[in-house]
């Protein structure tokens, strides 16, 4: 029984990173990533980790697959196109370069627990508890690294993808040719680029200043780009070549 | 706790099998990592071989019968997370300054 479990689910996760590695489109890939995280989510609770597979399941099949479609959608990425002959050779020589890693790395695990049984499933593994006692008296210190990086990563996250404000281009366009001199030397280069093609300014009219949506910043430049038409063809070639 | 039975099959699924579908799962993410040319099908791929290590953890975890290899893979997940979100906030910028996310096109630093 449970060798048909395993059997099934890890030939589902198989078939599904197939997919995921190999469809053109990237809407279908993060799909079949769900599959493949219910997959090995399936064969976590076969391990004995059902705390383990339902944290996969909420966060990242619930969200952060979620936060994937979203910018998939709002970059409105489509198919890649077809790999001309030139790049055969780079498949060749990548999945040769990935058969000898996991040859070798398979060499490397086999001997230390390849051949063995299954080891019993004791009850302080399962434990919701016992994990919890570890994670918050040993491991505190970790988790709370974990906790800042999570929200210095959010704030960077916000910071990089919003969008320059009206103040922040008019400065940036004055400092435009002489560099950044703010503190933020990187987000200041950013938007002194992004100063440099004036279709910015007409994007902000056109998206028409408070009926753009504040819920998300890139939204109103997004779609305000999307709308000028000829203008996006402008902005694909910034003077941002040295 | 006590009230918890436990299914203890003799007959269970050797802990190499799980090893062998996990750096499976590694090869075909990393294929996918070299190969593609869209960056958030990169991601993907990548999401995919982080997958492929979290089983490997887990099933060191249950056959040394510790809970450290759970644990971190608690903490690959947040990290995760954290590289999800900024990831895909670096791709929102330059897709405002290229208007692509093709890695191919994405060679200033080439020149």
């Amino acid at each position: 029984m449970e060798m048909a479990v395993f059997g099934l689910f890890a030939l589902l996760a198989l078939g599904s990173s197939l997919v995921v590695v190999a469809h053109k489109s990237p809407i279908y890939s993060t799909l079949s990533l769900v599959l493949t995280l219910f997959s090995v989510a399936v064969l976590f609770v076969l391990l004995g980790a059902p705390f383990i597979a339902t944290l996969q399941l909420l966060i990242y099949a619930g969200a952060i697959l979620v936060l994937f479609l979203f910018v998939i959608m709002l970059l409105n990425v489509g198919r890649e196109e077809g790999i001309p002959g030139g790049h055969r050779v780079q498949l060749v020589t990548a999945i040769l370069g990935a058969l000898a890693f996991t040859g070798a790395l398979w060499l490397l695990l086999r001997p230390a627990l390849g051949a063995a049984p299954q080891a019993a499933l004791t009850e302080e593994l399962v434990s919701l508890s016992g994990l919890a006692q570890e994670l918050f008296a040993e491991y505190l210190l970790p988790f709370e690294i974990v906790g800042l990086l999570l929200l210095v990563a959010v704030i960077g996250a916000t910071v990089v993808a919003r969008r320059p404000t009206a103040d922040e281009l008019a400065g940036g366009a004055g400092a435009g040719g002489a560099g950044s001199t703010g503190s933020n030397r990187a987000v200041d280069e950013v938007e002194a680029a992004d100063a440099t093609t004036p279709s910015w300014a007409a994007d902000e009219d056109r998206a028409g200043g408070g009926a753009r949506p504040a819920s998300f910043p890139g939204g109103g430049s997004l779609a305000g780009g999307a709308a000028a038409g000829g203008e996006a063809a402008g902005i694909a070639t910034p003077g941002v070549r040295p | 706790m006590s009230g918890v039975q436990l299914v203890n099959e003799t007959v269970g699924v050797p802990v190499g099998w799980y090893l062998l579908l996990s750096v499976a799962l590694f090869g075909i993410g990393t294929v996918g990592a070299l190969t593609r040319r869209n960056g958030i099908s990169i991601f993907l791929s990548i999401e995919v071989m982080l997958n492929a290590a979290n089983l490997a953890l887990v099933a060191y975890s249950r056959q040394l019968d510790q809970r450290t290899g759970q644990i971190l893979v608690f903490f690959v997940l947040a990290v995760a997370a954290a590289e999800a979100a900024v990831g895909l906030a670096l791709f929102i910028a330059v897709y405002r300054q290229r208007r692509t996310i093709d890695i191919n096109r994405i060679n200033l630093m080439r020149h």
